[in-house]
């Protein structure tokens, strides 16, 4: 599916096969009983970001550019990479195993803890509010500084071509 | 769009359903999978998708530019106020103990359900913008190409 969407020339049937790989993860992480992280592939991924990326493209040429020949040393860049980090996994702990560090840090105290210290039985809100709160509060702070990018980005030019038209006071509310 | 009956009447149908769901999603976070973000995507699905059947001009009506820039600032320093409160009260930064004495569990639901609700204002309000600006955007494009041609 990935590679389909690489080799895609045709950007509108890239978006909508970019959703359908979302779906597709949305529906593995149900599978393994991830139901919030499923929910947000499925509203985020799968949803909003194809919206998203069908009205941007809707500003955009259909079809992407055929590129100009061939890049030797980003290939040379790619696979000492991929190299790198496929040899990294040999040395990772075995996949779901008890044992694995992952499960004996603090995951444990969260999982036995959460309810006694917060009182919800949905161990991701209490870790994800409370536990892990600046991070959301991060998170929050990225969202926000990617709407004022945006703002920037197509607000700005909007005002400057909206001005010489009759409409002064449309461009004031633009901060 | 604006013409066709069937998709006016399902629009209509389902946008109220699907802001209800949203609303479920973020108030029923703590029990069930969901929370703040995906409250605020189905949110802002649910106003997208009456942009889209209805025009941009019918939407900006329901929720113009400006409330949007001003929500997407209410939820992040509602979430901020959360945390500094926690400092005022005697905590630190993100403590929700302090919000409410003697109840440590109730302060912690509190703080969860308020910077939850943060989150989802922000969330709902900056995907809006998104659309909006590039709604917009796309209008200010056709209008100058309509002008070339002329």
């Amino acid at each position: 599916m990935a590679v389909a969407v690489l080799r895609m020339r045709d950007l509108f049937a890239a978006v909508m096969l970019f959703a359908i790989y979302s779906l597709v993860s949305a529906s593995l992480f149900a599978v393994l009983d991830a139901g919030d992280v499923a929910l947000t592939e499925a509203a985020v991924g799968a949803g909003i970001s194809t919206i998203l990326m069908l009205v941007a493209l809707s500003l955009a040429p259909r079809h992407e550019d055929r590129g100009r020949g061939r890049n030797l040393t980003a290939l040379v860049v790619v696979l000492v990479t991929g190299a790198t980090l496929v040899y990294a996994t040999w040395d990772l702990p075995p996949f779901g195993a008890a044992d694995n560090p992952i499960h004996q840090h603090v995951a444990p105290y969260y999982l036995e803890e959460s309810y006694k210290d917060i009182g919800i039985p949905n161990v991701v809100a209490s870790v994800l509010a409370s536990y892990r709160s600046i991070d959301t509060l991060g998170e929050v702070y990225v969202i926000f500084t990617a709407g004022i990018g945006v703002m920037m980005l197509l607000g700005a030019t909007r005002k400057r071509r909206r001005q010489p038209a009759d409409e002064p006071i449309e461009g004031e509310e633009g901060e | 769009m604006k013409t066709n009956g069937i998709l006016r009447v399902v629009t209509r149908f389902l946008i109220p359903l699907i802001m209800l769901f949203a609303l479920y999603i973020q108030f029923h976070g703590e029990y069930s999978p969901g929370g703040g973000f995906q409250a605020g995507v189905i949110f802002a699905a649910a106003w997208i998708l009456f942009a889209l059947v209805f025009g941009l001009d019918e939407a900006l009506a329901v929720i113009p530019a400006g409330a949007q820039k001003v929500l997407a600032s209410v939820g992040v320093m509602l979430y901020s106020t959360i945390g500094v409160l926690g400092v005022v009260l005697g905590g630190q930064f993100l403590e929700f103990t302090p919000l409410i004495p003697g109840s440590p569990q109730g302060a912690q639901q509190a703080g969860i359900v308020l910077v939850e609700l943060g989150v989802g204002i922000t969330v709902a309000a900056v995907v809006m913008l998104i659309y909006t600006l590039f709604a917009d955007r796309l209008r200010v494009v056709a209008e100058s190409n309509r002008e070339e041609i002329d």
